[in-house]
């Protein structure tokens, strides 16, 4: 037999249509494989995976030096970073990643007029922007999450002590992790789908990170020299990676390992509600915008 | 049974009436949808889709609500936009695997039905290079694959010949009557070119400021019209004669060189010319049917 291609003709499909819960999990996933450059040529590639890699290396030196020096500890769990501190030291590299992913995936189809091609199949607006803001919050929680992740197995595998301490902490950081994550990823879809231009996108995601940390942390700053410590802990609510820390130091227990904790009293539920408020009228506004998009 | 049904329809948007009083029944097949820009034609589009609800009115697309039964209708159905819609930065195949996957198609058979569209659409061994590098021409076949991938009852396709050359708008309208004719899917087409539509449509819907002017068989719009011209290979003297007998039989008939143009009244005119032109022995050299354009029809 020789290898001839025949012209069959059109076939029909006749297979199963799996319907809007299959298509929105589709493009969950695709978005999700987007924001570490799948599906995309190798240049969309390597930004993603260059600050994935560099997230992880602080918790490998943690590793291996704690599995060195195993007789550090006698009286607490030890690792060089702690857990729930991770985030917070690492906030340049996630802004990064954050600045530079944000953008693949809220402002491409705007601004090559994709979205028809997704409202013309059985979804609904909401479901887009759901499945859009569910990947990047899994790509951010998988970025967070690996290297916390990493720190805890090598505290198993170098058997430290206080495993039980490290398992809390540890499971407290990953729920503070998807926290994170959970914030930073509205605030960045928000900022990209107003900056549709390229590089734009990239360039306010940044702008809004540095801007509101450096005035958060001059305000923070003069507050202290004047003793007036209620404000520098209220202005903490500024700065997308402050005001989940203090979440976390109020909910779960953390200790904070931002400039501010969180204010006494109110402070920790008022934080909590702002970072809700940050998510809920983040898809809001997402969905606003979409909605326009698509109508056009 | 009707593949789109509207009863009434209309569409304020803040300061414009794009669709008025729009009341059209479509048959499957394939129907043009001719009018000028700014006529209402892509809004009637996003309401059969779901995408807009109308003002007033109501309208069905394959029996289905456009209201509350979007989701359905847009399982079933196809949409190629009028303007650019391609991700640059990933290749023909990806994409349309992709959507086709959105449109609820299994992972299996999405990258089939991917090959075999991209196949029919006229895409080879491009399809795996990044859309960004192609042409206007392959960009619209792969408008077309995804508006096709999920193998729909009816597709809208939105001026799908705009800003080809004219050996691609062949190509394009060549491609739509097969996909009304080979491949069994039913076809909305619009265009702002009547003489385009004629070539592919059964059906013309025509409008105008939001409103229906006509909608009919493209054979009606041209039989009105129909027109035999007959070439003789006689001097003027035989051609007179003709003339004067196919006048007499009350055909309208005008010279038109040395040859004669007749009003084509029914089917019964074309033996009428034979017999009259065996009867008085010329030598007739061709009978030839002159469809106007529909162009014509609306200008005259």
């Amino acid at each position: 037999m020789t290898s001839v291609i025949h012209d069959i003709g059109y076939r029909h499909y006749d297979g199963p249509r799996l319907g809007r819960a299959y298509a929105v999990r589709s493009l969950f996933t695709h978005n999700l494989r987007a924001a570490y450059g799948l599906g995309r040529p190798a240049k969309a590639k390597i930004m993603p995976f260059l600050l994935f890699t560099i997230m992880l290396l602080p918790a490998a030196i943690s590793v291996a030096i704690t599995a060195l020096a195993s007789s550090l500890g006698n009286g607490q769990p030890v690792n060089l970073i702690r857990y729930s501190a991770y985030a917070v030291y690492l906030q340049p590299l996630i802004a990064i990643f954050l600045a530079a992913q944000a953008p693949v995936l809220a402002s491409r189809d705007l601004r090559f007029h994709v979205t028809p091609l997704y409202f013309s199949r059985p979804l609904s607006r909401l479901d887009y922007v759901l499945a859009k803001y569910g990947a990047l919050t899994t790509a951010l929680f998988i970025l967070l999450g690996t290297p916390v992740t990493i720190l805890f197995i090598g505290a198993l595998a170098t058997k430290q002590k206080h495993l039980g301490t490290h398992t809390l902490d540890w499971a407290g950081a990953v729920v503070g992790c998807l926290m994170f994550a959970l914030v930073l990823a509205a605030i960045g879809l928000v900022v990209a789908a107003f900056t549709p231009r390229r590089g734009f996108g990239v360039t306010a995601v940044m702008a809004v990170y540095l801007i509101s940390t450096a005035a958060v942390g001059s305000i923070q700053g003069i507050a202290e020299t004047q003793t007036k410590f209620g404000v520098a802990r209220w202005a903490g609510m500024f700065t997308p990676f402050n005001l989940v820390d203090d979440v976390q130091v109020w909910a779960l227990g953390a200790k904070s390992s931002s400039p501010e904790p969180p204010p006494s009293g109110l402070g920790g539920p008022v934080f909590a509600l702002v970072c809700v408020a940050v998510v809920v009228g983040g898809l809001a506004i997402l969905y606003q915008r979409f909605r326009r998009a698509g109508a056009q | 049974m009707s593949i789109i049904a509207t009863r009434g329809l209309g569409k304020q948007f803040p300061g414009v009436l794009a669709l008025d009083e729009l009341t059209i029944d479509i048959e499957p097949g394939v129907v043009g949808l001719v009018g000028a820009n700014g006529a209402g034609k892509s809004t009637l589009i996003k309401i059969l889709l779901g995408l807009i609800p109308p003002t007033r009115g109501q309208a069905s697309v394959l029996g289905l609500d456009t209201v509350r039964e979007s989701l359905k209708i847009r399982e079933l159905v196809g949409y190629m936009p009028e303007n650019d819609c391609l991700p640059p930065d990933v290749s023909a195949t990806e994409f349309i695997v992709h959507v086709a996957r959105v449109s609820g198609l299994p992972a299996t058979a999405a990258r089939e039905r991917a090959a075999d569209t991209l196949r029919h659409v006229g895409l080879y061994e491009e399809r795996y290079r990044p859309i960004g590098g192609y042409s206007t021409g392959m960009r619209q076949r792969v408008k077309l694959a995804q508006a096709l991938v999920h193998d729909p009852k009816l597709v809208f396709l939105d001026e799908p010949t705009n800003g080809l050359d004219p050996a691609g708008r062949d190509e394009m309208l060549a491609l739509i009557r097969r996909i009304g004719t080979q491949f069994g899917i039913s076809v909305l087409v619009t265009s702002h070119l009547l003489g385009e539509l004629e070539r592919v449509a059964q059906h013309l819907v025509i409008i105008d400021g939001g409103r229906l002017l006509r909608s009919q068989a493209v054979t009606a719009f041209t039989q009105a019209s129909g027109v035999l011209a007959v070439e003789l290979d006689d001097e003027a003297a035989g051609r007179d004669r003709l003339g004067h007998r196919l006048a007499q039989a009350g055909l309208r008939v005008h010279p038109d060189g040395r040859g004669l143009l007749i009003d084509i009244a029914d089917e019964t005119t074309y033996d009428l010319v034979r017999d009259c032109v065996a009867d008085l022995g010329l030598a007739l050299v061709r009978m030839e049917n002159r469809r106007h354009r529909i162009e014509e029809v609306f200008s005259s």
